[in-house]
């Protein structure tokens, strides 16, 4: 559909863009940036004014539960989610049931993700078989499938020789590694950080050094193999410092926060809240200020949603007994904009973090509204705050540590492709 | 965030944990059980307080001596006592422990006392309580994990009071594996809030958690320095499974630098006693000249075990 949006604010990071003005897209592209060309009519008018337009945001971790747990979400109801929190393109970590290790399976989820028409999905294939760590999967077929990198989420790479080899073999062919920084023996059984409140709380710790240690791990092979390593989930001060260190040395590596690690820290557990139950586990504030700090001098390069949705069963436990995880694709662009005023980021600097930055960590055309960019787009009120409640989440996952905030920013509209997927 | 033990007028209505308790509260709780120590020595052991009160023993995890002294306590009350031994076959059913729960409050349950190999357990139940509105019912946390045993920790409260009158003017030093250990836990918190100027933590590194300063405590890796003028000595029970990991070489190696022999306790203040929460590895963390000695009140803490837990039944049961 030719849509013609007026009177907004367009943000658009990546060509420097800030202030009214008028966007128009075909059926595909963005058509024109001001005036429509001569001869081009609006199917659609849209009225922006007082409303925000820039890229539609794009996640580099959501959990859409498929294969295998469509109990906790299916595609359906979390592509919905996606497009209800202004998300128009995702990339999800292979960690299904069974894990996305064969072309097939990432196949069948691009198709049926394509037949929803919503969001763009981007296929992290898994860097062992079975992510079990031992054996190499076929990372040129799953490329041609449709996989943009290859990742162990949270699964154990526990033989450095393994991780050596896939990283080695990735360079060979140009495909990105993705890791969370995690030593899996000083993690094992851990569910909280290691520090005061694990102390009092009586919970199994997991100290800092799991992921610094993982870090020098990581980079050592980056150095040898010369593979793009984006690190995921950063979680601690000396992590931030680690990366800035490699990239002040020319490493090739990127990385990322889970948005929910800007807010929270272990303190917020209380009384053994299990909404506060996440990989990574919540570090202390000192943390929090080093992954806020690092956010913001570009050491850390975008904010994901690290959303998982999970159901009440599975969080009404006993916190060590809870599954981590919390639902987050309609949080990322809220959450986003609080980080931003707390720590006075102009708004297009932030709309980098969950737009054109980690368009070019996935290699997506999109994250910017220049001519020729596929016409996906976000329309928010950013002077609206909305209570965060199950009933106003799309996600069939409902649990988050944000209930009851009172969060900034309402995405009215949603464009993929050309095609106004949701309105709000 | 409120103390989800206190109700809004600041009364007990779960005993969760020490951490938080106001020293008004766990006073109350140590003077109630002072008469209640002395029915143990009359002919007629029992009092009416909780007639007609359900209490159930909630145990998800192995416990003898624990789920014996409550049974004691609540009957002594006259209360109805229900003993469940859940382990883990309840999970395996696919019973959630909130599903559990649920249906005994069903079964018109007035307290339920639980013990629970995950931290944080009953919180998790008097959390669904007061949410659901059951405001009448009670829960006791009788060891969840790593984190608390409040009773043991008000016993033991009561014991040192009981030897030693003054918690203002005292130094007491734990000894032994403190990570693991909730009895540890409810007694640190306890003994601060009373004002306890000197609570020392003594272990190997590998068995004391990281940052327990901010408990309020002094840490010492060395036994001989950390035993030095302390006033209370409470001897930690060490696991047998500890010695499976790599935490610690050899009981040998543990007893000769951590176990309490008379040498190290003449160390002490010679009026100094010694406490235990039991069951006691003889020979590992005490050695028995110690445990059978004049100086040794873990007894006394057994005894004075089912006057504090009836105290907290029955203040539980009043608000």
């Amino acid at each position: 559909m030719k849509i013609e949006i007026k009177n907004g604010r367009l943000v658009d990071p990546r060509h420097g863009v800030d202030g009214v003005g008028t966007l128009c897209v075909g059926d595909e592209r963005v058509v024109a940036v001001g005036a429509p060309p001569a001869g081009w009519r609006a199917e659609r008018t849209i009225d922006a004014t007082g409303l925000v337009v820039c890229p539609g945001l794009i996640d580099l971790s959501a959990r859409l539960r498929e294969p295998g747990f469509e109990y906790k979400a299916t595609l359906e109801s979390e592509m919905r989610a996606a497009v209800a929190g202004g998300v128009t393109s995702l990339a999800c970590p292979p960690d299904t049931d069974p894990p996305l290790d064969e072309p097939g399976l990432v196949e069948m989820l691009k198709y049926r993700a394509r037949s929803l028409d919503k969001a763009h999905v981007y296929p992290i294939g898994a860097l062992t078989v079975g992510l079990q760590g031992f054996e190499l999967t076929e990372m040129a077929e799953l490329t041609e499938a449709g996989c943009v990198a290859f990742s162990q989420a949270e699964a154990p790479l526990t033989d450095t020789g393994v991780l050596l080899r896939a990283m080695q073999y990735a360079a060979t062919f140009g495909h990105r590694v993705w890791l969370r920084p995690q030593d899996p023996y000083l993690a094992k059984g851990g569910v909280a950080h290691d520090g005061e409140v694990a102390t009092r709380l009586g919970l199994a710790a997991i100290p800092p050094a799991a992921e610094t240690i993982a870090l020098a791990t990581i980079f050592a092979l980056v150095r040898l193999t010369g593979v793009h390593v984006h690190l995921c989930r950063l979680s601690t001060a000396e992590g931030v410092a680690m990366m800035r260190a490699a990239k002040a040395e020319g490493l090739p590596v990127s990385c990322d926060v889970a948005v929910h690690h800007l807010h929270l820290c272990d303190v917020d557990i209380g009384w053994f809240d299990a909404q506060c139950r996440l990989i990574p586990p919540l570090r202390s504030s000192r943390d929090r200020a080093a992954l806020r700090a690092g956010l913001c001098d570009g050491t850390i390069d975008l904010v994901c949603s690290d959303h998982a949705p999970v159901d009440d069963d599975a969080k009404q436990l006993p916190f060590g007994e809870a599954e981590p995880g919390a639902t987050g694709l309609e949080l990322l662009l809220p959450l986003t904009l609080k980080w931003a005023t707390e720590d006075g980021v102009p708004l297009a600097a932030a709309l980098a973090r969950i737009t054109s930055r980690p368009a070019e960590i996935l290699g997506s055309p999109a994250g910017h509204l220049g001519v020729g960019a596929p016409a996906d787009v976000c329309l928010f009120d950013a002077r609206v705050h909305w209570r965060v409640e199950p009933s106003a989440l799309a996600s069939q996952g409902k649990n988050t540590p944000f209930l009851g905030l009172e969060a900034p920013g309402k995405v009215r509209m949603t464009i993929v492709g050309g095609h106004v997927v949701h309105e709000g | 965030m409120r103390n989800p033990q206190l109700n809004a007028q600041g009364e007990l209505t779960h005993l969760l944990t020490l951490e938080g308790l106001p020293a008004e509260v766990i006073v109350r709780i140590l003077d109630t059980a002072v008469p209640f120590a002395s029915i143990a020595e009359r002919d007629v052991k029992k009092v009416p307080l909780l007639r007609g009160r359900s209490v159930f023993n909630l145990f998800f995890e192995n416990s003898t001596r624990t789920r014996t002294t409550f049974e004691i306590a609540a009957k002594r009350l006259s209360a109805d006592v229900i003993n469940l031994n859940i382990g883990f076959s309840s999970t395996s059913k696919g019973e959630t422990l909130l599903d559990t729960v649920d249906n005994l409050v069903a079964m018109n349950a007035d307290m339920f006392v639980v013990r629970h190999s995950q931290s944080g357990a009953p919180h998790l139940i008097a959390a669904h309580l007061n949410r659901t509105g059951r405001l009448h019912v009670h829960v006791v946390n009788a060891g969840d994990g790593r984190h608390q045993h409040p009773t043991q920790g008000l016993l033991d409260l009561f014991t040192i009071r009981h030897y030693k009158k003054d918690f203002r003017a005292l130094t007491v030093g734990i000894v032994g594996d403190v990570l693991h250990s909730r009895v540890a836990r409810s007694l640190i918190h306890g003994l601060t809030t009373l004002g306890t100027p000197e609570v020392r933590a003594i272990g190997p590194k590998t068995l004391l958690p990281t940052d327990l300063q901010a408990l309020g405590v002094q840490v010492y890796n060395d036994t001989h320095s950390g035993l030095a003028g302390c006033d209370v000595v409470v001897m930690l029970r060490l696991q047998n499974e500890r010695m499976k990991g790599a935490l610690l070489p050899s009981v040998g190696e543990y007893f000769k630098h951590y176990g309490l022999t008379p040498e190290k306790l003449a160390l002490a203040k010679p009026d100094a006693i010694v406490m235990h929460p039991g069951p006691m590895n003889r020979g590992v963390e005490i050695d028995s000249a110690v445990a059978d000695g004049e100086r040794s009140v873990i007894f006394s803490q057994v005894t004075f075990g089912i006057a504090v837990r009836m105290a907290v039944l029955s203040i539980l049961a009043g608000n």
